[in-house]
């Protein structure tokens, strides 16, 4: 893991090298909208070190990086962390509302497609779900705006802060997700309905909707909750484009804005940030599956993932 | 038979054979279980019909996808515009026909870039293993350690916006999958009583690789590929809805409702027609990937010998 945090780390500075020409040349040319002179190349340069070595540039960046200071926005004069944090909660806001929609979405369908399997409910969901993961999720933000919005007057069109603002961003980012969930939870139940123990809760005569709500679907979870930990990154990605749909301020947002104006500080801050959270979060997502399942050695999911 | 006559019917006797070889397969297994899936035949046809508009479409419209018309501007559909027009007047219809000759071909540039990279790196691990291999799985286990599109967006942003970077930036996102499950594949093929006697034989290493190796692991990717297409139209699509991709006034889907939610409400087909042909797009690939998961049987692509034994 600290292998892949340190590619990381290092992959996502060399972002700016990438970029054609000089930076610092590109940077003080958009900044003061006109050529700049030898001389302010130079001394933005020294300001930024940039005149340095590779390897000694990234180093420092790294060691101020681990303890917080991710360095300072060319266009904000603003600390990136500090502007990270002032974003951050309404992504998050976004992404955990987003996950409580799939799932409210997700498990009474899987579930009902499962137990009703290959009848029309079945087809109808998959259908739906197919559906679900094919459509691009910034025009169901626009046909949600276009319907709910403008033509009906239900909520704000854009922006954030109220619940209002955050229906209509959440169930974009959540139907997609809701159909990957809803395929896995459908799979997840067919294998547990044909377990023996159902069976036999059966025959003791539970009720039906109890052997399928108690009994089985407790275990069907354990797979589901895998997987929305591991949807994180997916989360992640379509944020960044509803956000811009809904015109959210987020992390977002703050990447693409940033992209644009060749703000590099922000834009590693950003890109840094989120491939820490997306590491971090697969690992809690291994330990909680063993946590869920006492039936898992420690380490023994992980061997499949690494090997 | 005269030489000569045999040096002439050599062409179409390779057609013929290649024809045969198809005919076999249909009738094969596998070949059956294909014909008989109804995901496929639909995905199938859906991509086929989609393949074609992007061939013949665009000599076929009446209209030249950048032509702009400012009194015909912002139309509802009509019989001289099926799906309207935008705020410059263009046909709608036209772009969209256009649009998918982009978007196809730079969902299949992209996807082969990591199909060729992925299989290439797999197959290099699995045959070196020791430390190439540690080095090259380290590599692909950082590639998915970013979530995808922010890469892509940052890599396409730095590179500056254009098909071209759109094609790289998705390349370099996504091959580490196929990484992956083609070295998995291999190194279980690698065992098998096959490929161990042929390597007693003194069966140089690239030949292996070539007649036993790859072979073994096309199925995956071919699965894994054709799912990968849809992925690659919808982060296409993405990332020229945010200006990153396609520039104006190229008519390509993403940039097509970019351009139209300025007018959400005066002009909703704007955005209706090019979300349509995206999710319709990938509804294709996507059944298509999955009626072939399932008639290649791939979740037990490793243990193929049931053929043999």
């Amino acid at each position: 893991m600290s292998v892949v945090l340190v590619g990381v780390s290092l992959i996502t500075y060399a972002f700016v090298f990438l970029t054609p020409g000089d930076p610092a040349y590109t940077i003080l040319r958009e900044q003061q909208q006109g050529p700049p002179s030898d001389a302010q190349v130079e001394a933005f340069r020294a300001e930024q070190g940039l005149d340095e070595p590779f390897v000694v540039q990234y180093a420092s960046w790294l060691g101020d990086a681990v303890q917080g200071d991710l360095g300072i926005s060319y266009y904000r004069s603003e600390p990136v962390t500090s502007l990270l944090l002032e974003y951050l909660p309404n992504t998050l806001e976004l992404a955990l509302a987003a996950v409580a929609v799939s799932l409210l979405l997700a498990i009474p369908t899987g579930v009902a497609s499962a137990v009703h399997r290959d009848t029309w409910i079945d087809r109808t969901s998959q259908i739906v779900a197919l559906t679900g993961i094919s459509m691009p999720n910034f025009w169901l933000g626009y046909l949600l705006i276009l319907v709910c919005s403008l033509w009906l007057g239900l909520t704000p069109v854009s922006g954030a802060g109220t619940l209002g603002h955050l229906v209509l961003p959440a169930i974009t980012l959540g139907t997609g997700m809701a159909a990957v969930v809803t395929r896995l939870v459908r799979t997840s139940m067919l294998e547990v309905l044909d377990a023996e123990y159902v069976d036999t809760a059966r025959s003791k005569g539970v009720r039906e909707r109890l052997v399928v709500y108690k009994h089985a679907l407790r275990n069907a979870l354990i797979p589901v909750v895998t997987i929305v930990g591991l949807q994180f990154g997916f989360i992640l990605n379509g944020a960044v484009i509803v956000e811009v749909v809904f015109q959210r301020p987020g992390l977002g947002t703050l990447l693409v804005d940033s992209i644009f104006i060749r703000d590099y500080p922000i834009v590693q801050g950003v890109v840094l940030v989120t491939a820490v959270a997306f590491v971090v979060t697969n690992q809690l997502v291994d330990l909680a599956y063993v946590a869920l399942d006492p039936r898992i050695e420690p380490g023994g999911r992980g061997v499949s993932a690494n090997e | 038979m005269s030489e000569h006559t045999a040096g002439r019917s050599q062409p179409t006797s390779r057609v013929s054979a290649v024809l045969e070889r198809v005919r076999r397969f249909g009738r094969s297994r596998v070949g059956t279980a294909m014909r008989m899936n109804g995901q496929i035949r639909l995905g199938g046809g859906i991509v086929c019909l989609l393949g074609l508009v992007a061939v013949v479409g665009p000599f076929l419209t009446p209209y030249d996808p950048a032509a702009q018309a400012l009194e015909t501007r912002l139309q509802g559909p009509s019989l001289a515009h099926p799906l309207g027009t935008d705020s410059l007047g263009r046909d709608v219809a036209t772009r969209l026909v256009h649009g998918a000759r982009i978007s196809l071909a730079l969902a299949v540039a992209a996807t082969a870039v990591r199909v060729v990279l992925g299989t290439t790196i797999g197959l290099l691990a699995a045959v070196s293993g020791g430390l190439v291999d540690t080095a090259l799985m380290r590599l692909a286990d950082i590639q998915l350690a970013f979530p995808g599109l922010v890469l892509a967006l940052v890599i396409a942003g730095a590179l500056g916006p254009s098909i071209q970077n759109v094609v790289i930036a998705l390349s370099v996102v996504g091959w580490a999958t196929y990484a992956r499950i083609v070295r998995a594949n291999a190194l279980a093929v690698k065992e098998r009583p096959f490929v161990q006697s042929a390597r007693l034989y003194g069966t140089p290493k690239r030949r292996i690789v070539r007649r036993h190796l790859l072979p073994n692991v096309v199925n995956p990717v071919v699965v894994l590929a054709t799912l990968n297409l849809g992925t690659v139209v919808l982060a296409a699509a993405g990332l020229s809805f945010l200006g990153l991709g396609a520039q104006p006034p190229t008519a390509e889907w993403g940039t097509m409702i970019a351009g139209g939610r300025d007018y959400l409400r005066a002009a909703p087909w704007l955005i209706t027609a090019p979300g349509v042909a995206i999710a319709f797009t990938v509804i294709g690939f996507n059944l298509l990937g999955d009626g072939l998961r399932d008639a290649l049987d791939t979740d037990h692509i490793d243990d193929g010998k049931r053929r043999r034994t």
